[in-house]
């Protein structure tokens, strides 16, 4: 059984992003770039289920530009076994990463394709339930169990109020939730091992994918600040505060 | 031409972002119809005819709907989609995982998480946890998106009703099979729409001190309790309780975070609350620069004479 995972090179969750000055997009100008931290947990189900000896093989896959490669190098050194990196903007449409990501499906014919549920730069959480649609499967989407037994997935869905569960015929995607596993740490020789690990480049053309969208940016602002706060002294002055100032019944 | 709201219910009622999503559709003044589907619904679908500004109820009333699965819903909807210009549901974990099938099926970006509604075409969402606003066009000919039901006041009942129309049920799909459900039905009010919320920390320390320091205050104020990540993953608190950019997003009237350091993800979920309370006994503790009043002090002392000077 074989896995394709989906990763984005998105800035790091510890940065504070700013829009740039003319407000025309967000400026991640020399700002430390990570593997999206939801497709990490993918990449981790994906060597999991491959330690395991359910899948025989992962293959990572990110759509960017050459510097990108470093998050699919994360993805070699944590286990996976060979990585594609398909030549374009990173920051396509989810309705056109899904179309490349399907044309890597239909390339790769893999048993189960999985992403994270969302990415954390936009934060859409689109392009998994596109992708499923695209290649006419079932989606198990925010994932936080996947158990695959006789040529099924039965994937836990993390929903509002609990948890679903649900029986996905394969192949089938699947996008990951922050509490499927816990990622791994990784050693020097990982590291190491993954410089000699396949990865292989792919232009857009190759794939014949119209990457066209519907969407443009308008602008990036921020939001307007919350007026600033005070300390108070005691629980009585707080109590006070909300009664009077914050005209809160209590 | 008109818009589609996408009911999301629990047989019984139709949920409260729901009513916030029919709202986001009046903003563009066309009328707006209501798909509901499930099995035995007459009773979601007449809660739905009374809600202000909704022209027609349309029901799917089949078994194949009895769980909302994506697989057999979104062909039930792109085979209407022709009738409308929007389509349109509460960005809920129901919501979120529906929307984008439908969307690819008919070949159009989306929309998600819309928080402002400019015009017809254009659409203000949160990026980067909430810490930036993108404005974003939409030229698709059939705008699809989903709202943030914070944003939206819920449809409130009026005098008119709708009218109730059945709608056939569509193909159905052997691609996914509803195994079991684990909803946690709570007294308390939702979460997602409650006037008070009242989060704890990994701080607290356990379940069991979680909920004996939580539940009386939240009980008192008819409040909903939520959590940070950490205390969910500690264990200290359900999955569903989880507030912040991947958990439930809440903007009650009143925020009450206990032992909560105020990391950008959980702020993220909480930032558009009308007053924010912060106990925490790190004075450099970050939840104090987005609370409106900040104690010092220690959580288990403070939250139980709260909670007793509310009582007397
Ligand atoms: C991709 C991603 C997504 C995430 N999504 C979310 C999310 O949706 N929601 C979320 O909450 N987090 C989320 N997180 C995690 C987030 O970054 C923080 O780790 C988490 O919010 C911290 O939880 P905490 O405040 O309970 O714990 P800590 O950060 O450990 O803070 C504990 C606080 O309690 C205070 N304290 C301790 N003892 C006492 C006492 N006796 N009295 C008073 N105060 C006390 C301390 O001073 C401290 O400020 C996400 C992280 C990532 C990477
Ligand atoms: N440029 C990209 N390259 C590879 N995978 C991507 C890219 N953009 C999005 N994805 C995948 O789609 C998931 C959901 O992204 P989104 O719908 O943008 O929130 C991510 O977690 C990735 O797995």
């Amino acid at each position: 059984m074989k896995v394709v995972v989906s990763i984005k090179r998105v800035v790091d969750h510890n940065i504070r992003v700013r829009p740039k000055a003319d407000g025309s997009d967000v400026d991640t100008a020399n700002l430390k770039m990570s593997i999206n931290p939801f497709d990490e947990h993918a990449v981790e189900e994906a060597v999991r289920l491959k330690e395991a000896g359910v899948v025989s093989e992962v293959v990572a896959v990110t759509i960017g530009h050459a510097q990108h490669q470093d998050v699919l190098r994360h993805a070699l050194a944590m286990g996976a076994d060979r990585a594609i990196l398909i030549d374009g903007d990173a920051d396509l449409s989810s309705r056109a990463t899904a179309k490349v990501l399907l044309a890597i499906a239909q390339r790769e014919q893999p048993d189960l394709f999985l992403l994270g549920k969302q990415a954390i730069d936009a934060d859409a959480a689109e392009t998994g339930q596109m992708l499923a649609a695209l290649w006419n499967v079932g989606q198990g989407t925010f994932a936080s169990r996947i158990v695959i037994n006789g040529g099924k997935a039965l994937v836990t869905r993390e929903v509002d109020g609990g948890q679903e569960t649900v029986e996905l015929a394969l192949p089938a995607v699947v996008t990951a939730d922050l509490r499927l596993n816990e990622p791994r740490y990784l050693k020097l020789p990982n590291l190491m091992q993954a410089k000699k690990k396949p990865l292989e480049t792919l232009s857009l053309a190759e794939l014949g994918v119209d990457t066209s969208s519907h969407l443009q940016l308008v602008k990036v602002e921020e939001p307007p600040a919350r007026a600033p706060g005070i300390k108070v002294a005691s629980v009585q002055e707080l109590v006070e505060k909300l009664r009077h100032d914050a005209r809160i019944s209590l | 031409m008109s818009t589609l709201v996408i009911a999301e219910h629990d047989e019984q009622r139709v949920r409260a972002s729901t009513r916030s999503a029919i709202t986001a559709a009046a903003v563009s003044g066309d009328a707006i119809d209501v798909l509901v589907a499930g099995e035995n619904i007459s009773a979601v679908a007449e809660q739905i005819a009374r809600l202000k500004g909704v022209r027609r109820v349309r029901v799917a009333d089949d078994a194949a709907y009895a769980r909302p699965l994506a697989e057999n819903l979104a062909p039930l909807i792109t085979g209407i989609a022709g009738e409308y210009q929007a389509i349109v549901s509460a960005a809920t974990s129901f919501g979120k995982n529906l929307l984008p099938r439908v969307a690819a099926l008919l070949d159009t970006d989306m929309v998600s998480e819309v928080t402002a509604i400019i015009d017809s075409t254009t659409f203000v969402r949160p990026i980067y946890a909430g810490h930036l606003n993108a404005t974003v066009r939409n030229t698709a000919p059939l705008k699809i998106f989903t709202v943030r039901a914070t944003a939206f006041e819920p449809a409130i009942e009026d005098e008119a009703t709708a009218v109730i129309e059945p709608l056939a049920a569509g193909e159905t799909s052997s691609l996914a099979r509803w195994v079991s459900s684990e909803i946690q039905k709570s007294e308390r009010p939702e979460l997602s729409t409650a006037r008070v919320v009242i989060s704890g920390g990994r701080s607290l320390g356990s379940a069991e001190k979680f909920q004996q320091l939580l539940a009386p205050l939240a009980n008192r104020l008819n409040a909903a309790i939520g959590a940070t990540r950490a205390a969910v993953d500690a264990g200290i608190a359900p999955n569903e309780y989880q507030v912040g950019q991947t958990g439930t997003v809440v903007a009650p009237d009143l925020y009450i975070a206990v032992g909560v350091s105020g990391a950008t993800q959980h702020i993220a979920g909480i930032k558009d609350s009308r007053v924010i309370v912060a106990i925490n006994h790190d004075p450099d503790a970050q939840i104090f620069q987005w609370a409106d009043y900040g104690l010092v002090a220690d959580l288990f002392e403070s939250v139980t004479e709260l909670e007793k000077s509310l009582t007397h």
